[in-house]
């Protein structure tokens, strides 16, 4: 399995463009391309995650001259949450993507984005990171605006831009990293930053890539294009947006950054938590007054993305003890895989209610359980997941950052976080009485259930929250802990060039 | 020195540009300006003074390359860093003249049907 | 002889027959022009992405000059669209084969003498693989692109307001 680890970019990358040549001779050529792929890059991923860490130098050339690819718990993990999900998220495609036309040059870019995303996880190399991060988010940026209505086409603009500036801001951290230490490599960059220390022209970088890589993961300052554009996106592409791309081509490069290159940093780490602590806020005050169902769920991910990066502030910093850090880390991998899971099935479902129902506006739904009763309960699941009720996976996490807040002497923090908990709680609440309880409006009376290839997900995904929650204790040995010492322990990572 | 302090120029002006223009074509003008801009800091990071291009000719020693010539590495970044700006250029000019066709204008502030 | 005398003397599509006369006889310069920085990527600065501007430039003065309906006959949209998946998947073949010695986008084929044309391993090849795919990719662009100035041109035509600034 070490020989394939390229295998992951390739392959999407070929059947992007194998789709584009089949579908001229048949259309349901695409569909048949794109579960095959997707599937057997689940299958494979899921096989990493029994592997050892390893490195594999392209083309042969010894670092650090050459291009490495790294494997280690946290490119393990972050490469099942992208091809499951994705491999989801194609089968709910099969049969929603009917109402749109050009449905091979959907799953070309969607095989794209999928490609991207791989490799910006299992990539060594600080350039090489930028180009399949730059492949991934030109793919998005067409994928949000693909039913090309006026609403759809402002927003896709609106991402379009913001996410321009914030690739030149990374490009221009990258140019001032390669003039300080002359290398690229990304253990190489950590040995060459530990000599240097940290100067003004390193916080300079540090600052830009914040900014940077915050807009790709919606953090508040910089989350204006997300209430826009996953509403807009059709509805497996907002699962896809909301779930897994604000986490690898965000969270995961910054966690990369900030732990295995920089080091742990009180400056930085205290400019994380701030941050975090204004999207928790900021956005679950915001998301109270929302009408339409996406747009209330997009407010929803900002604010759950601040808790991850709160507890990544705490893990980060050298002042917290190595338990508490430890503990924070946990909390903070368990609550991204949670929200990867929940927010796709809560997006993939109201991709359902508009399928049947016609309209994404919660004065006009209502009573759905009765007529809907796969799609309503696994709705009812999700909702209850990430308010933090107590079998479900959500309150594990939610509990884990909490404690370590407290346990860190953040009290301020601390109690926010069990604030911000409360109000998902309320407006999640509003939404299963809006959507689901209640009475049925007279323009529903004639909705039946969604189809099964849009269901099958659904039930999936609800099945893997109840597991999740009811057998944490399997997952945190198998998942996360792996992922926790991949990045905590800089010197390992640092040696994979030298002993690999 | 001075060509690095130029460079920021530039940056500073393509986010004028983008910032202050309510025309759509002048925004897009704003974000080619300063991607450009950057592309020409990477290349200045690689330069050596009273330095030869560093292309290998025939009868040429490979030591006089090391120690005469520019840095090449940051001449390949910015190749593939033009044809990502080539790329997101295309699509954003698309994307514009769809717009068009919609709403009829291309005044940034008429286009606003997303609020909340 | 006739038809190209009757299209070149056609003032209704295109530009004057003076502009015609000229790119006929300039457009296969360019193309080997382009051609020429293709294949000796390896040797001289340019390389497969320069050359495939170069190459598209050629198609873009042809339709330019003598108006978009020529420019289709010559290459359809259908026949760009088969070109540049042809030439992107003959690059990720060559990547794949590399697994042949043992790594990805291992340089398998035989290096050869320097400064020769034949040389390199697989460089010219894959310099080859995405001439093609650019020329492709920039024609497509460029053809899209003018079929929605048309639309645009008329719909313009209706109101003459427009905000400027």
């Amino acid at each position: 399995m070490q020989a394939y680890y390229p295998l992951f970019t390739a392959i999407p990358l070929a059947a992007t463009f194998l789709t584009l040549l089949l579908a001229k001779i048949t259309r349901r050529a695409a569909d048949v391309m794109a579960f095959l792929v997707t599937a057997l890059l689940a299958v494979m991923a899921v096989r990493m995650l029994f592997e050892a860490p390893f490195m594999y130098t392209v083309g042969n050339w010894k670092p650090p001259f050459g291009i490495l690819l790294v494997s280690d718990g946290l490119s393990s993990l972050m490469l099942v949450v992208i091809n499951v999900i994705g491999f989801l998220a194609v089968i709910f495609s099969l049969k929603y993507m009917t109402t749109y036309t050009a449905k091979e040059k959907y799953f070309a870019l969607f095989m794209l984005m999928i490609a991207g995303m791989n490799g910006v996880v299992i990539t060594g190399d600080m350039f090489n990171m930028y180009v399949f991060l730059e492949i991934a988010s030109i793919a998005s940026y067409a994928l949000v605006g693909f039913g090309t209505g006026r609403r759809e086409l402002e927003a896709s603009f609106k991402y379009l831009i913001l996410g321009g500036v914030a690739s030149t801001a990374i490009l221009f951290g990258i140019a001032i990293l390669y003039s300080l230490t002359g290398t690229l490599n990304m253990p190489d960059l950590a040995q060459q930053l530990e000599l240097i220390g940290m100067t003004r022209a390193v916080s300079f970088v540090m600052a830009l890539f914040i900014m940077g890589f915050g807009l790709k993961a919606s953090a508040v300052p910089f989350h204006a294009w997300l209430p826009d554009a996953h509403p807009s996106a059709p509805a497996p592409i907002s699962a896809m947006l909301s779930g897994v791309l604000i986490k690898a081509l965000g969270m995961y490069t910054i966690m990369r950054i900030m732990f295995d290159i920089v080091g742990r940093n009180a400056l930085v780490a205290g400019i994380l938590m701030f941050l975090g602590a204004l999207s928790m806020t900021v956005a679950g005050l915001l998301a109270i007054g929302q009408s339409d169902f996406k747009r209330m769920l997009a407010y929803s991910s900002i604010s759950q993305m601040g808790y991850v990066l709160i507890a990544i502030g705490l893990a980060l910093n050298p002042n917290a003890e190595l338990t508490v850090a430890a503990l924070a880390l946990i909390g903070g991998l368990f609550h991204l895989v949670n929200h990867a899971v929940f927010k796709s099935l809560l997006f993939l479902g109201s991709g359902a209610v508009e399928y049947r129902t016609g309209t994404r506006d919660l004065g006009e739904l209502g009573g759905l359980i009765r007529k809907m009763p796969v799609t309503g309960t696994s709705v009812a699941i999700g909702s209850l997941s990430i308010a933090g009720v107590p079998p479900f996976n959500g309150f594990w996490s939610k509990l884990i950052i909490i404690i370590a807040l407290l346990k860190g002497g953040y009290w301020i923090y601390g109690s926010l976080a069990v604030l911000v908990g409360f109000i998902t709680l309320f407006y999640f609440i509003k939404l299963q009485r809006e959507t689901l309880f209640g009475k049925l409006p007279e323009a529903l009376t004639g909705v039946r259930e969604a189809p099964f290839a849009m269901t099958l997900p659904l039930v999936i995904l609800a099945a893997l929250c109840v597991v999740m929650g009811l057998g944490y204790v399997a997952v945190e040995g198998s998942l996360l802990e792996a992922a926790k010492s991949a990045l905590l322990d800089k010197l390992a990572y640092m040696n994979l060039v030298i002993g690999g | 020195m001075i060509l690095y302090f130029l460079s920021l120029v530039l940056l500073v002006m393509g986010l004028y540009c983008l910032i202050a223009k309510k025309n759509i074509v002048k925004k897009i003008v704003g974000i080619v300006i300063t991607e450009y801009s950057i592309n020409l800091f990477l290349i200045l990071v690689g330069y050596r003074k009273d330095g030869v291009a560093p292309i290998l000719l025939k009868g040429m020693h490979h030591g006089e390359l090391v120690q005469h010539g520019v840095d090449p590495l940051p001449q390949a970044l910015v190749l593939t860093s033009i044809v990502i700006g080539l790329g997101t250029l295309a699509l954003m000019v698309a994307l514009c003249l769809r717009m068009y066709e919609k709403y009829k204008t291309f005044d940034m502030s008429k286009i606003n049907k997303l609020r909340g | 002889m006739d038809r190209l005398e009757s299209e070149i003397r056609d003032t209704s599509k295109g530009m004057t027959p003076i502009v015609k006369t000229v790119v006929r006889f300039v457009m296969g310069i360019i193309v080997i022009f382009g051609a020429y920085i293709v294949l000796f990527g390896h040797l001289t600065p340019g390389g497969g992405f320069a050359g495939g501007v170069i190459l598209a430039a050629a198609y873009v003065v042809l339709v330019l000059a003598f108006g978009r309906e020529l420019g289709l006959s010559k290459m359809s949209n259908k026949a760009a669209s088969i070109l540049d998946n042809f030439g992107a998947l003959a690059f990720i073949s060559l990547g794949l084969l590399g697994f042949t010695g043992g790594w990805f986008f291992l340089n398998f084929l035989p290096k050869g003498k320097m400064f020769d044309l034949f040389s390199a391993g697989d460089i010219p090849l894959m310099n080859i693989a995405i001439g093609i795919k650019v020329t492709a990719s920039l024609f497509a662009i460029f053809i899209a692109l003018s079929i929605f100035g048309r639309v645009i041109y008329k719909m313009s035509d209706l109101d003459d307001s427009e905000s400027e600034e």
